[in-house]
């Protein structure tokens, strides 16, 4: 017995009885685009969550980086010391150290007055800490007092900022302080903040009274180059005090990753959002393919009287599944594309629909489905010629 | 003659204990090939568990039961899944798949059979329901034929991968007389042609002259006729 009619006819068996009751075919179809489309969304956040919440710290310009230990994430940081930044320029492979401040402050809406948090990024603007092209052209303007740059990617509450600059309205407030908005630039929104401006440090003492140049929040190391990056951190552990983290970038984005991944409960929701989704899809298959084999008990006896053997019967089942996965899949899809659309220009955070993305949906649907195919072929056994007849 | 059914001594009974009835009592027949057997007798008689014991749908352990040079009893499943497709079993519904046409319906007995082209499949299976009759319905599902129209599918279905056996359980309890006899005559004129041996169950006196032999059942024993 070759293998092709070994998978052929009992598949297409499988996708003639499918076809043939069409309002069953379309019931599992939308059990199965259900779990599909809820699998993709909750992936979609969770994915875009995570692009989100480091999108700061991609952009940042620097080889190592200095981070309280208590710290759980860039976006609440415990101040150290700035003279704890400073003790690294005592290493000889390091020859810049600029320091980051972070605040959260209301940002009045130019247009509604309304007053809503957005993150305050300080830093020197000569220091180049920000590989972000706005940033980065406005050096010089950065550095006069009360100037600040507005996150275009910001969330529309803020306001339609772009074209109040073009119109020449250009001043508001930001912690009851008066500030000048002198351009955009494009970082990104994340879930912990709704938008974001850019200033000097000098500004940033000024919009934040409270603060002071000596308690930073990050501290951006740059190398000479050609040194070890991981020898040089090696060396600044022991020299710098113990409750410093010195992170390279790549650890930076990490530890940005987990604290949304474990430390918030916003991982596990999205997560979990997805299992729930795949075992609703489970159990809508299962019952479909199990009411299937109940109702054509008959027919698959009277096959197995004919000589038919069982593996056949098992093949009919998971050929069955798998039309329903790719049924369900291919609209499902689609609809997921429409609401990825929809979400980007709802959130204004990104939602690309990756390959990998696609491939690991599909993946979870094709077992969702041999899952549901697996435990309904117990029910093969019913169908028993000596019983039927 | 070959014989193609040789059964010596069977004994059957369901469950066990004190709740054991005993089915099959010591049923000893012998039916040659190309022989046409019909097994007649009232309801509970046993005559449709004794069918079942030679398709190979239903394992007896007291006896012997050979057919076509298989023997039956104790056996384990490939024999009886081997025996089977050599037997065209025609059932008293006729147990089509709903979902196939016709000709599907009769080509799932070929798709067993993976000598073929599925070309030489259709074509055999069309030549097949041409034979019953049917030439002009290949494409009907069975909710849009006759219930005379279904057994005779059924039919083509049993005999269409030649079988050397075929195992009928009352074929025409669900037809009136016109439809019923029109049935049987059709298997005997093709089981003729082909030297196929039939053993037919019914109780339906109005088919009792196709037979080359009626065996009567009563209570699990053959009474001689």
């Amino acid at each position: 017995m070759n293998w092709i009619a070994w998978f052929y006819f009992p598949a297409r068996l499988a996708w003639r009885q499918l076809v043939f009751d069409r309002t069953k075919l379309i019931a599992a179809t939308s059990g199965v685009l259900f779990a599909c489309v809820l699998v993709f969304m909750q992936l979609g956040f969770k994915d875009s969550l995570y692009a989100s919440a480091a999108s700061a710290p991609v952009k940042l310009s620097g080889d190592l980086f200095l981070m309280h230990k208590q710290s759980e994430a860039l976006w609440r940081p415990v101040k150290f010391k700035r003279s704890e930044l400073m003790r690294a320029l005592g290493n000889p492979a390091v020859t810049d150290v600029y320091p980051l401040y972070l605040g959260l402050a209301p940002f009045k809406n130019i247009e509604t007055q309304v007053k809503r948090t957005l993150m305050v990024y300080g830093f020197d603007p000569d220091s180049q800490i920000f590989n972000v092209e706005g940033i980065k052209n406005k050096r010089i303007e950065l550095q006069l007092k009360d100037t600040v740059l507005f996150d275009e990617y910001s969330r529309p509450e803020f306001g339609p900022i772009r074209q109040l600059l073009d119109a020449g309205r250009n001043k508001t407030e930001i912690n009851d302080y008066k500030i000048t908005l002198i351009g955009t630039f494009r970082l990104g929104v994340s879930f912990a903040a709704d938008g974001n401006v850019a200033t000097s440090d000098l500004n940033f003492m000024r919009i934040f009274p409270n603060r002071n140049h000596s308690d930073i929040d990050l501290g951006v190391i740059k190398l000479r180059p050609g040194v070890s990056v991981t020898q040089t951190q090696f060396e600044l552990r022991n020299q710098l005090n113990e409750f410093i983290n010195i992170f390279t970038y790549e650890e930076l984005l990490q530890h940005e990753m987990d604290y949304w991944a474990n430390m918030a409960p916003i991982g596990f929701i999205f997560g979990f959002g997805t299992i729930m989704g795949l075992v609703v899809g489970l159990v809508i298959v299962y019952q479909i393919l199990f009411t299937d084999i109940a109702n054509l008990r008959n027919e698959f006896a009277t096959l197995k009287a004919m000589g038919y053997e069982h593996g056949y019967f098992i093949r009919v089942v998971f050929a069955s599944a798998f039309f329903l996965a790719v049924f369900g899949f291919i609209p499902g899809y689609a609809l997921s594309i429409g609401l990825y659309q929809l979400a980007e220009s709802q959130i204004f955070m990104p939602m690309p629909m990756t390959f990998s993305k696609v491939v690991t949906v599909f993946m979870f649907i094709l077992s969702m489905c041999a899952l549901a195919g697996f435990l309904a072929i117990r029910k093969l056994r019913v169908a028993n010629p000596a019983d039927m007849f | 003659m070959s014989i193609a059914i040789e059964v010596d001594r069977l004994n059957f009974s369901f469950g066990r204990g004190v709740l054991t009835q005993s089915v099959l009592k010591n049923v000893t027949i012998s039916i040659h090939q190309g022989e046409i057997v019909l097994i007649t007798g009232p309801s509970g008689s046993g005559k449709t568990t004794f069918l079942t014991i030679i398709g190979g749908l239903r394992q007896a352990f007291y006896g012997s039961v050979i057919v076509l040079d298989q023997q039956l009893i104790n056996s384990n499943e490939q024999t009886k899944i081997k025996v089977r497709q050599q037997i065209g079993y025609i059932f008293q519904q006729h147990n089509l798949l709903k979902s196939l046409t016709a000709l599907q319906n009769v080509s799932m007995t070929l798709e067993m059979h993976n000598a073929m082209t599925e070309r030489q499949r259709l074509d055999r299976a069309t030549e097949m329901l041409e034979a019953v009759g049917l030439g002009n319905r290949l494409d009907y599902k069975p909710e849009q034929l006759s219930s005379g129209q279904r057994q005779r599918v059924s039919i083509a279905r049993a005999l269409v991968g030649q079988p050397k056996i075929v195992l009928a359980d009352e074929p025409t309890a669900s037809l009136d007389k016109q439809s019923g006899y029109e049935a049987v005559s059709i298997l005997k004129r093709l089981a003729k042609e082909s030297q196929t041996t039939i053993l037919l169950v019914t109780h339906d006196y109005r088919i009792l002259d196709i037979a080359d032999r009626v065996v009567e059942l009563e209570d699990g024993i053959i009474k001689n006729s």
